[in-house]
């Protein structure tokens, strides 16, 4: 098969001249120039995604805007959770990176992995609880803004049935529904949260299928735990109502979306990298709530209930003052027996490994 | 005016270096123009291409990591082509051969390391070879239409591993997240040379299937079935059993890749143990004309594309869903010349002259 070798040894020639020529002309995207720290971002979804990835992505240009040249971003958009992720965070290292944020639950093994490897890289796990010399992780408090959307929602519903698209059943996503539901309930006792899981974090087609069997099941607002907007769509389209999550979603469902519990990671980016130039770093397990600002509820629109406004006001002064604790007692669960007496709060350990529903949510969790 | 399309006798060299390098200008410019169009400069993303899968020893080892299962399925599906039994099914395969290895790895941990990667390779070949095995016999006992069983396979294996990772195999510890407990150290494949030892395995499997394709009798018996069923027959070639042992093989050596996927890349079995590879196989092992030798050479040419697409991305920011079309571009001009080495269009109503007196 000699003409093989010859096209094959075509295609490298090719290759080799584009190279000669477009060296000189480019500079190289991956040069390590002057004191910049490069810093990369490995992402579940697409920036474009308007939600939990744009939100991250946000972050990103906040960062390179506060810090200039000193610093230079590069990301990678849809990076599965699996092996792949482990090899994205390598690339990234090979290309100069200093700092690798992993912006996704499922990287966390592989953040572990790879951190033992370099450790000269810091190493920044959003969601997960893994801490380490050069590894820690972040997320923050969105139960506190869920909690207050929760109210929204309770005061907005007629049928008393709310659906919530959930992704996976993990203790991130069990924690949010859970302070949801107690914000709807806090408003009206009678209402049930009905849960969807979806088992994806980025898919807006199922998502959005999701979020019509919901609809379908009576359901007249809906809530999600989702990357994309997919779920505010299905509500617009049957005329319901929505609360969406991770940021303002206003744009992809005006006639629907109410508010949603969003994310706000650009003080918190520049914070950590001005501490890793510096040579202050340390890896911690950072969860700020609402009054550290790195989650707030987007504003309200014009499709939210009256009064929500004012009854989110008193409920958020209270958060911010340190009064009000989302998982305070008394809680109880599914079966209506008092999982958490009053007086005692439900601490981060349990937080964190939160396995079970409130009373008010109609779902499974299979384990 | 009508456009016809004739079959071409057999071309030259010179015609064929032509027609290819024809091929690679027109995709370098189309993409060319699509990357201009994303607002990049072409030549600087082409420049990044290479320095992404060749740039630094570590780029390289990545490259080879991506080559080792490309090179081993497409040895795999080769094979099968070679007899004309268009096995598409090397997704599945891949994927039962890693379900079959992890089963051991998962619960036979206190193996010694050597034996217990040693039963893993027996058994992905095997969990390959059985899924293989089920297309044949329907093709060799009842003629089935291989291409659409070979395809539907690799469905069921797919959801079945899917089955396991969300339901009974996903790791407790995992707090509800689906995912299957990752191997300990003795299931895990060494490296030699900064890669894992399955690329010595892929170079081993070349050598094997050359000798094998080339100087054995069964290999030849093989080539002569995929020439023509009849002559196979006249010759006292038992075409049953070739084809079970033709996809035996074939579908052994994707379970193999499967194993060490599973265990040397991502060091657990997940749905995406395959991940599209047993398809582009199918690409390498076609433009690798079947034969073990160029299959390598377009395996590591394909993975440094895919290397060098994965590059682009955090280098310039170029989104991941237009570095795939960039490398289909590129796949789509030199796939298709390969119809232009075949056949030339002809424009005219009147049918070509040699023709005319036959009419």
């Amino acid at each position: 098969m000699k003409r093989v070798l010859t096209v094959l040894l075509v295609m490298l020639l090719a290759l080799a001249l584009t190279v000669g020529c477009g060296g000189q002309q480019t500079p190289a995207p991956s040069g390590e120039e002057g004191e910049t720290i490069k810093v990369g971002f490995v992402y579940i979804g697409p920036p474009g995604d308007g939600g939990y990835t744009y939100a991250h992505d946000q972050g990103r240009l906040y960062l390179e805007k506060e810090l200039g040249d000193k610093v230079q971003t590069i990301y990678k958009e849809s990076v599965p959770e699996d092996q792949e992720s482990e090899k994205v965070m390598r690339d990234m290292i090979d290309q100069g990176c200093k700092i690798i944020f992993a912006t996704s639950f499922g990287y966390m093994d592989y953040v572990e992995k790879v951190a033992k490897e370099f450790p000269d890289v810091a190493f920044m796990h959003c969601s997960g609880y893994k801490l380490g010399p050069n590894y820690g992780n972040y997320f923050g408090r969105i139960e506190e803004p869920r909690y207050l959307s929760g109210i929204v929602a309770g005061l907005k519903t007629e049928t008393n049935v709310i659906g919530y698209v959930a992704a996976f059943n993990i203790p991130e996503v069990v924690r949010g529904i859970n302070a949801f539901t107690l914000g709807v309930r806090s408003v009206n006792p009678d209402a049930v949260v009905k849960v969807k899981w979806t088992n994806t974090w980025y898919d807006p087609t199922k998502e959005k299928n999701a979020a019509i069997a919901l609809l379908d099941e009576g359901a007249d607002i809906i809530a999600q735990h989702q990357d994309t907007a997919g779920p505010q769509v299905a509500a617009q389209e049957r005329g319901a109502f929505s609360v969406g999550y991770n940021s303002d979603m206003s744009a992809m469902a005006p006639k629907a979306y109410m508010t949603a519990p969003v994310w706000n990671w650009g003080p918190y980016y520049v914070e950590q990298v001005k501490a890793v130039m510096d040579g202050t770093w340390k890896p911690e397990a950072y969860w700020g709530g609402m009054k550290d600002g790195i989650v707030e509820l987007a504003p309200l629109t014009e499709n939210a209930p009256e009064g929500a406004q004012e009854a989110v006001d008193e409920v958020k002064a209270k958060i911010l003052s340190g009064e009000f604790n989302v998982f305070a007692g008394p809680i109880k669960d599914q079966s209506g027996e008092v999982k958490v007496p009053e007086g005692s709060i439900v601490s981060d350990e349990e937080q964190l490994a939160m396995d079970w529903f409130v009373e008010g949510v109609i779902g499974e969790i299979e384990k | 005016m009508q456009f016809r399309v004739v079959k071409k006798p057999e071309i030259s060299q010179k015609q064929y270096f032509l027609i290819m390098l024809a091929a690679i200008t027109l995709a370098l410019l189309t993409s060319g123009l699509f990357i201009l169009l994303l607002g990049f400069n072409p030549l600087g993303v082409y420049a990044s291409m290479i320095q992404g899968a060749f740039g630094s020893a570590y780029r390289i080892e990545q490259t080879i990591v991506a080559a080792v299962p490309l090179i081993i399925i497409s040895l795999g599906v080769a094979i099968a082509f070679k007899m004309k039994f268009w096995n598409i099914g090397g997704e599945g395969q891949v994927i039962m051969g890693a379900f079959f290895a992890s089963f051991l790895a998962l619960n036979y941990q206190h193996l010694s390391r050597p034996l217990l990667l040693l039963l893993m390779v027996v058994a992905g070949f095997i969990g390959g070879a059985l899924w293989g095995l089920i297309p044949a016999f329907l093709k060799a006992k009842w003629d089935t239409n291989e291409t659409i069983v070979t395809l539907m396979l690799n469905y069921i294996a797919l959801k079945w591993v899917t089955y396991l990772q969300y339901g009974p195999w996903k790791d407790p510890a995992s707090l509800g997240f689906p995912k299957i407990a990752n191997f300990t150290e003795n299931a895990i494949l060494p490296k030699l040379f900064g890669v894992h030892i399955g690329w010595v395995i892929a170079l081993i499997l070349v050598v094997i299937m050359y000798i094998f394709m080339n100087y054995s009798k069964k290999g030849f018996e093989i080539a002569v079935l995929g020439e023509s069923i009849n002559t196979a027959r006249y010759a006292g070639i038992n075409i049953f059993r070739t084809i079970l042992f033709t996809m035996f093989l074939s579908g052994g050596l994707c379970g193999l890749a499967g194993m060490i996927q599973a265990s040397a890349v991502i060091n657990t079995l997940s749905v995406e143990v395959a991940g599209g590879v047993g398809f582009t196989a199918i690409i390498t092992a076609w433009l690798g004309a079947l034969k073990p030798h160029w299959i390598v050479v377009v395996s590591v040419l394909f993975a440094a594309m895919v290397q060098g697409g994965s590059y682009i991305q955090t280098a310039f920011g170029i989104s991941a869903a237009s570095a795939s079309i960039i490398q289909a571009m590129i796949l789509f001009f030199v796939l298709g010349s390969d119809f232009f080495t075949k056949y030339k269009v002809v424009i005219g109503s009147s049918l070509p002259a040699d023709r005319k007196g036959a009419k």
